[in-house]
């Protein structure tokens, strides 16, 4: 994980705005990014960023230190976007549910080799939005799970303390949300590599 | 994916993946995928997967206006 933890949790728990706004400056991009990735909406990524730090603020000088204070952050920014896809979805799985078939993973179904393309293709902005699709597409439970793990690159103890899961539900978890975005990104430069036979 | 030892990789192949498997384990997947082109089109795609999302995310900037709103909105504005 990236950024400092130098901050004086003293400074922090008795208000000092002045530590405070350190804290806000090295996260704040990292939080917003999270928000982003999970919502994928800039305004809504912006009120849980918000939403975030006025949390945070209030309730620094609860914090006990167990983790670090960028999971407690992100644990924060989670439990808000995930709160606020509870609210515009009827369809939402909790993060803590019990998956349906947590043992099994699904088959890929798609056997093409798309990782010859070219780089200019599998970065494009088409194919940017693919991949933001397919995140989208994911159930909250296991997006979650991924953004933490391979955009946020936190640890998988990081990301069960900032989830409450246990390490063997976040490496199942990881393991589905991968094996299905392999899948849909499999369809997507698929036929890129099809189109590119034909021609 | 029509083979036993196929459903098999794709169990472990996530974990594989992050290097986090017994030795044992990862003997067994690296001579499985020496001999099926299936999987290892699997394992390509799926380490490709994963790093096109990592590089987009380190490459996507916050844009502006985020970090002043969010000062303002803590009623930090002296320190924007």
């Amino acid at each position: 994980m990236s950024g400092s933890e130098d901050f004086s949790l003293e400074a922090l728990r008795s208000g000092d705005r002045a530590e405070f706004v350190r804290l806000v400056e090295t996260y704040y991009a990292m939080i917003y990014r999270l928000a982003l990735k999970i919502l994928n909406n800039t305004q809504d990524a912006e009120d849980i960023l918000q939403e975030t730090f006025l949390k945070a603020y209030r309730h620094l000088k609860n914090f006990d230190g167990r983790s670090s204070l960028s999971t407690w952050l992100y644990r924060i920014a989670t439990n808000e976007a995930l709160m606020f896809l509870r609210r515009k979805r009827v369809d939402f799985i909790s993060v803590d549910e019990p998956l349906e078939n947590e043992q099994g993973e699904q088959e890929p179904l798609e056997i093409v080799d798309w990782c010859c393309l070219p780089e200019s293709e599998l970065t494009s902005a088409e194919a940017q939005r693919h991949l933001d699709q397919a995140i989208q597409n994911l159930p909250p439970s296991l997006r979650v799970v991924f953004v933490l793990r391979d955009i946020q690159d936190l640890s998988t103890r990081e990301t069960g303390e900032a989830l409450n899961l246990s390490e063997t539900a976040v490496k199942t978890r990881l393991s589905r949300a991968r094996l299905r975005l392999r899948e849909e990104l499999t369809g997507y430069f698929g036929e890129r590599v099809q189109e590119g036979k034909r021609t | 994916m029509e083979h036993e030892s196929c459903r098999q990789l794709l169990g472990s192949l996530s974990e594989y993946i992050d290097g986090s498997l017994e030795t044992e384990l990862c003997a067994k997947i690296e001579q499985h995928l020496s001999d099926c082109e299936n999987c290892r089109i699997v394992v390509d795609s799926l380490n490709k997967t994963i790093s096109l999302y990592h590089t987009s995310a380190q490459n996507s900037t916050v844009p502006e206006g985020v970090r002043e709103r969010l000062l303002r909105c803590l009623d930090l504005s002296e320190y924007l």
